[in-house]
Order: structure tokens, then sequence, then C-alpha cells
């Protein structure tokens, strides 16, 4: 039986290759290292140059490690004084024309929130991790949860849309944070890479791609001349808005307020309404480009588990272990949670006995799946909220309920 | 090589996480094999008990906690009392003489070694007792070439302690080979 | 240059009340930019949230309007991105003290070469007239109908005690000597706070029986003293006027060069800065 794995990912390899003795990779490309480590040297190879944060288990590597790398490269690093000021810095950073970050986990992560808002409406590139624990409050900082997925999705107040994108190993929070720096520049907006402690602390193999092997999307420029009228706000047909750095030759005004095609606040009607539908549909109606996941065992399964980030790994090591045993069991791993793929996850389910989300929450997937699902009633939910990571025990015990064979 | 499931335990300050580290380090870059990585985190730094899982294998690994260790490897009494009946039976625990006093009550081989009355004899540095107690494990069963280990820990130490570490690793090897089978 | 070529003619006339001191605080800043000759393209204004934090968006410059107390966060973020731009960062009083209090200690701290105006009028005036950290006790506002019992700071010494490098206090009526004081605390090295008392007739004012914008001007006038002057030494309950702190400190973007300069150097010859401890031996461990 093999591993399946189909995605819209830019790369198809789910970073644990079987039995290879690293043929052809370099020794220095090879690392054993952990996840939040690996979403550094993800970020350094998609251009990141200014990293702004604050202390907070447990993301607290992703900083450290980048008040090492970032000046090596000629970057900027800065400690800000508390997870809002992190928030802002980088916005201003991103402004001047550079590919920005900031990591945190909960408590920094509500902090964030009027900032993340900020950015959506300025529409300004940036990059948010968050390395989830338990929660609510100061919760459990050195253990897992799953807890913040709404939180990504309204966290900030009033409509808008967000890209939330997650993991569950060290070769894929590589390539997703690529993914996150280059969907931050397509859409000119902030993107939140949900990762989790397990994942974050936990150590394994990423191989590092060559430069070059994965596409790396560059700031979008304007082409307006000196002299020439630009605004920042006017989007092209394609509906993308190029950009102009701080310091280039157009001077304009970027605001938190709605704002006309100049970025000058403005209450007009038609105004707001206009730029709330842009804000919104940029994102929303790009779902499918957006939309990455991997199958696993999934052919022909009669039993779904949905999961993603380290409890994916539960759900996969048990759909393997059944389907050892011959028992149609897959597994639906999600990598992008918002914009929720809602169609992909109804095809994928339509023909299942059962769909199981496993995740590290009361359900916060689940209602997702439950509303876009053909039948809400055969959709369940394995879940832990003790802060331990689930297991496959924890999966397979609900399973033969649902099976009707008892445990 | 076939999945294996170590578990070092031991107090904070002991090393017994830096050591699972290196063990898998050396198998992933040294060896092309998987592995994976996981602790249990407190607030102390120091002190506390502390625990490692370490899953080494030539297939992929999904599910990285270790819930039956094959080895098992208790640097302390209370390490030894939480976690030696978690042992796969017909496993391998390696323990302390100094800090642990074993029991029978549990079904695996178990091998008690001076790891760390050699090292203060030999080496009189406690802090390479963790290499010290990598070499013993190696020493008894070579779950990856004692050359790959030695060539992590030449990455990670600063040039100075490179003897050291391998003089107690060595140490560590001669003491596990009167236990290998 | 004329100023009306420093202002976004097509955002005129601008939103403050008739009276307003704020006003008159962007002429003396427009004037200062143009007697320093200062290149509209190498300026970005950054600004919260409030009457004062609207003066961004009349100005020809780089403008980033912001989030409430959050400016100079922001403003931090451009400056150290991108070091060869000025920063000029004019808040509010309850912008810059209340909800922005802390990160601005914080970039006094840093002394990051930032220009911060504090536009004190004592009062919140586009949310309609409640206290501010700057309107002291025993002052009415609409939240404070018994009158306030809050002290309130004095931004002088409250900056000169995080660190800022150049520390000045002006008021609007002193509409030249505020141009002089803006040169110097633009061309400051460092972290440069000044400090402008400015008007409020329509909510501070009617509040508290003040009169109207002439008369707070005379207030102004009446209330404050230069420096060093005889008023001041005969009558040390006036409010001083003029530069308190004006050092060379070391700047933290020069700094931050010196870090990656380092860095770069390291890393090239392979030889990066070797920890403090045996990494072998060093333990993960965390809270918070």
């Amino acid at each position: 039986m093999t591993d399946n794995i189909n995605s819209n990912s830019v790369n198809d390899n789910n970073g644990i290759k079987p039995n290879n003795i690293n043929n052809g990779i370099k020794a220095n490309n090879i690392k054993f290292i952990q996840g939040n480590e690996a979403c550094v040297e993800g970020a350094l190879y998609a251009g990141v140059d200014f990293f702004a944060g604050y202390p907070i288990t447990p993301s607290t590597e992703i900083a450290e490690l980048l008040s090492k790398k970032l000046p090596e490269k000629g970057g900027k690093f800065i400690q800000m004084e508390d997870e809002i000021a992190s928030m802002c810095a980088i916005i201003g950073a991103s402004l001047t024309g550079h590919k920005v970050m900031t990591a945190t986990s909960g408590p920094g992560f509500s902090l964030k929130q009027e900032a993340l808002g900020y950015a959506c409406m300025a529409e300004i590139p940036c990059v948010i991790v968050n390395v989830q624990r338990g929660g609510p409050s100061t919760g459990n900082p050195t253990h897992v949860s799953q807890g913040d997925i709404n939180q990504a999705r309204w966290g900030t107040h009033g409509d808008h849309a967000i890209i939330a994108l997650t993991a569950s190993n060290h070769q894929d929070v590589f390539e997703v944070t690529v993914d996150a720096f280059n969907l931050a520049e397509t859409y000119r907006t902030p993107v939140i890479l949900l990762f989790d402690e397990v994942v974050g602390h936990m150590r394994e193999k990423l191989i590092i791609p060559e430069k070059g092997e994965l596409p790396i999307v560059d700031r979008l420029r304007t082409s307006v001349r000196k002299g020439v009228d630009y605004h920042p706000y006017l989007p092209r047909e394609d509906g993308r808005l190029p950009m102009s750095d701080f310091g280039a030759e157009h001077r304009y005004n970027v605001t938190g307020l709605f704002h006309d095609m100049w970025g000058f606040p403005s209450n007009n009607p038609q105004v707001v309404r206009e730029l709330l539908h842009h804000l919104v549909d940029k994102i929303e109606n790009n779902v499918h480009t957006i939309t990455r996941y991997k199958e696993h065992y999934l052919e022909g399964a009669d039993y779904i588990l949905i999961s993603y980030g380290s409890s994916a790994r539960s759900a996969i090591h048990m759909a393997k272990n059944r389907r050892e045993r011959g028992e149609k069991v897959g597994v639906l791993e999600l990598q992008s949670i918002w914009p929720f793929p809602e169609v992909m996850v109804r095809e994928k389910c339509a023909n299942a006995k059962a769909v199981i989300v496993v995740e590290m929450n009361m359900g916060q997937v689940m209602r997702e799946v439950k509303a876009c699902v053909d039948n809400p009633s055969k959709v369940f939910l394995a879940n832990r909220i003790d802060n331990k990571l689930i297991n496959p025990t924890n999966i397979k015990t609900l399973l033969r309920i649902i099976q009707g064979r008892g445990v | 090589m076939k999945r294996t499931r170590f578990v070092f335990s031991g107090s904070g300050g002991q090393g017994v996480i830096t050591a699972g580290i290196i063990l898998a380090e050396a198998a992933v870059i040294h060896e092309g094999m998987n592995a994976t990585q996981t602790q249990s985190y407190g607030a102390a730094a120091r002190g506390g008990s502390t625990r490692s899982d370490v899953i080494i294998s030539n297939q992929p690994i999904y599910y990285p906690e270790v819930n039956q260790a094959n080895i098992l490897v208790c640097l302390t009494q209370e390490a030894y009392i939480n976690y030696s009946s978690t042992i796969r039976p017909g496993g391998l625990v390696l323990t302390d003489s100094r800090f642990v006093k074993t029991t029978k009550k549990v079904d695996a081989r178990q091998i008690e070694v001076p790891m760390y009355d050699m090292v203060m004899e030999k080496i009189k540095k406690p802090i390479v007792f963790n290499i010290c107690m990598l070499g013993a494990l190696l020493g008894i069963t070579e779950f990856v070439r004692p050359t790959s280990l030695m060539k992590v820990i030449k990455a990670t130490v600063p040039k100075d302690f490179i003897e050291l570490n391998q003089n107690a690793f060595e140490l560590g090897m001669e003491l596990g080979a009167l236990y290998n089978e | 240059m004329a100023i009306k070529d420093y202002i976004r003619q097509r955002y005129f006339p601008q939103m403050w009340c008739p009276g307003c001191g704020h006003g008159i605080i962007l002429n003396s800043l427009l004037r200062a930019v143009d007697e320093l000759g200062l290149d509209k393209n190498g300026i970005v204004m950054t600004s919260g949230i409030g009457c004062s934090a609207r003066i961004s968006g009349y100005v020809d410059f780089h403008s980033l309007h912001t989030l409430h107390g959050r400016a100079l966060a922001f403003a931090t973020g451009v400056k150290l991105s991108k070091p060869e731009l000025r920063l000029i960062v004019p808040m509010g009083d309850g912008d810059a003290l209340a909800i922005g209090g802390n990160h601005f200690i914080h970039a006094a701290r840093r002394n990051i070469d930032i220009t911060a105006i504090v536009m004190n009028n004592r009062i919140y005036g586009m949310t309609g007239g409640q206290y501010s950290p700057l309107s002291g006790p025993g002052k009415k506002a609409t939240t404070a109908p018994y009158t306030t019992i809050d002290n309130q700071f004095d931004v002088v010494d409250l900056s000169i005690a995080a660190g800022a490098s150049f520390v000045a206090r002006s008021t609007a009526y002193h509409v030249l000597e505020c141009i002089d004081i803006l040169k110097k605390a633009i061309q400051h090295k460092g972290f440069s706070v000044v400090e402008i008392l400015s008007q409020c007739p329509t909510h501070y004012g009617r509040k508290n029986k003040e009169g109207d914008a002439a008369q707070m001007l005379e207030v102004q006038k009446n209330t404050t003293a230069k420096l060093g002057s005889k008023a001041l030494e005969n009558d040390p309950t006036l409010i001083p006027r003029g530069i308190f702190v004006d050092i060379d400190a070391p700047e933290y973007c020069e700094e931050y060069d010196k870090i990656v300069q380092r860095a770069m150097k390291a890393s090239q010859s392979g030889k990066p800065e070797e920890p403090l401890v045996n990494p072998l031996i060093q333990q993960s461990c965390v809270t918070q």
C-alpha cells in the first residue's frame, strides 16, 4: 500500500522519504531540526529580511534563530516591547519593500489581532506564525493545542478574508512557509501560519531544496513612472495591486480607514462597499488556487479522517495500520485551513461512510466540514483537549464505535 | 533499521534530551534514515524530570511519541519508577548503577552500568555523562555506527570540547561492549 | 518651495475645528522641513489615531496613518528596515502617552532616529472631549463630569527618563520658536521628542471655561516661559519652554548596522561567534 499524495502544493514529496540514503543530496542541505527551525529555513529561502517579535513559548526558537541569521545576510531583527508592536513594526517594514514575518503563540496572537486587521485593510504583505499552545488565556505554554483555528479566521474585527496554512511535518513546514510569503505577495495580504507545539518543537529531517527548486514570488512593484499619477489602491484588471516602496518616487497615503484609490480616507458608501468586496473577493474567489491538501490512503476509502498539523500524523499512522489490515481508511490532510476548501472537502467525502475530523480542539474544523459535506450527520469528531498529542489509539477507538464494533 | 523507539529519561541538566537528539541526528544525517525526537517540556530549566522520545526507522514516521519503548534509558530512580513499566516486552533497559536501583518486575533485559562513576574516575567532568551513556548504548547494540555519532558530536561542540566528548564516548563504548551479545 | 508644495491640496480644507492649534503646528512643521531643504521622498510621516493623527493625510510625504497609539511601533519598522528615511511622528496626548505609552518609552529607550511630536491639547478631541493622561487633576471632561483626579505626565521628564536624546517643548502660540525647535529635532540623530502645547477650543476650552481659541493662545503665552529666562526664574510655576536635552548618544539603526557587519563577517569567515557554553549540555527550557 502506498501513501498517495495528491496536492496543489508545489512539491509532492511528503517530506518523509522511505528508505532513502540521502541520495544525491548535499550533506549541508540535510538537517535534523525543530519545526520552528524549519519554518525559519523556509522563511529565509522565501527571502525574509525583516523580523520583529517578542518571546513567547512555543514559538521563541523562531525569533532566536532569526536574530542570528538575519544580520548574517544583511537583514534586520528586532525584539519589540510586545506583540502589538512587533506586528506594527513588520507592517512598517513591509511598506519599505521588505519581506517580513513575526512569530508568536496564543496570547501574543490575541494581541496582534488589531494590527492584523490593519494589514488586511491596508493590504500589506506579511507573514504571521502562530505556534499554537493550550488556551484560552495563558493556558498551557509548553503543550500542544489547535484551538486558534477560528481566531485565525475571525480574530480581528470586521468582515475580512484571510489565508491560513498549516503543516504536519518539517518538509511541509518549510514549503508552506515559502508558500505563505508567496501568497502574501500575490494577494497583498497577511498570511497566517498555524503550526502547533508538537510540530514546532519536534525534531525531524528537513532537506532544504536547492535555490530555484521552489518558486518564489517577489514584490510586484508599480511600473508607473515618476511624475505620472500612481494609484496605490486601484487594482489592475487581474485584481492585483502593484506597490511602491516608501522612499521611492511615488508618495501616497496608507490608512486603516476605508479609503479611495489614492489611499485617502473616505466614507463614501460606494467606496466602502467596493473596497470591502475587493478585500474579501480577492481571496474567496481564489479558494481553488489557494487550497493545499494531501491525500494519504484516500483511494476508495470508506472512512475518511480529515486532519491537519500534528494531529494529522496520528491520523496517518492509524490509517496506515488499518490499511495494512485491509480496512478502507484514508486521510485527507488539510494544509490550507482558510479560506476553507469547501468544494474540495465535499467532493472528497462524497462516498465516505463516515468522516472523522481529527483535531485538538472542540471541533473548530469539524464545524466547517459539517457545513460543507452533503450529509453532516456522518461527520464525527476525534479530539483531545488535554493538551496532549492525540494518539492513533484515540482515533481507532472512535472509529470502532462508528463501525459498530465496540472498543 | 526497523522502527526502533527510544526513551531517554533522567533529570534536567544530565543531558538526556541532547543525547536523544545526537543519536537521532546521526541516524538522519549520516545513515540516511528517518528519525523524530520529541521531549516533554516543563517550566524548569534545571532539575525536574525530563524525557526525550526518539524514533528511528527506515520507513516514514508519523506519530512521533513513544508509548512503548524498545529501548529505555533511565538516569534517575524517579525516571525508572515512572517509565520502566512502559517498556515493550523483550526490550532493553539501560540504567546508571549509581543513580538507579532496578527491580525484578520489568519484562526486559536490564543492564546496569556504572557510567557516572567511570566518567568521574577517568574523565572527571560530569558534563560528558550523557555522551558516555550514548557510547554504552552503542557498545551494547550498534543502532548507528559509532563514527556517525562522533561526526555529529564534532559538528556540534566547540573545538576545545571534542576530545573530552570523544573520550567519554569511547569510555562508554568499552563499558557497553561487556554486554554486547 | 512654497508651503503649498508640501501639502496634498486635493484633501483641503482640513478637518480640524476652527481655532484648533493643530493647523498652526502643521504650518510650523512644513516651514521647518522647507527651511531644512529636505527631499519630500525621503520623509515618512507616521501617525496614529485622533485629531492630531489626521495631519499625515495632508502632507505630501510618504504617509502612514496607523492605529491608535501604535504610530511609533510602525515607524520603528519603517526606520529600521530603511534607515535612510526620515521619520516624523506627530501624535496626540492620548495617542502618544495613554494607549501608546509603552511604545513611546521603548522608542525613546532605543534612541532610534525618529522625531516624535506630541501635540498636547490635554483632551481626546476626536471622540468628543474625554480626559487624557495629560489633562491633569481638577479638569472637566465628558468622562470627568465631577472633575479629574488623575495626575498628568510631564512629557519632558518622562522622555528624558526613558532615554530620548533630544527633548524640547514649545506651544502653538510660539510659532517661530516652534519652527526652530522642530528643525533641530528633525536634524537630531536619535530619538527626539517635541511637546507642543496646542488648544482645543471645541472641547477642552468649552468644558474648562478657558475661552475661545485666541484666549487659549493667550494662556499658552502667559503660563510658559523660556528656559533660562528671568521670567521663569521669578515664577517657577510657569511651564518651561525650550530644549531640555540635546545629546549625542548611540543611535539604534547605526548600532544595528554594526551587528550586521559583525554577523556577516563571522558567517563569511565560516567562524560563527562561538557559544559560551558546551552546547551538548544545553537544556531546552521555556515557559510563558
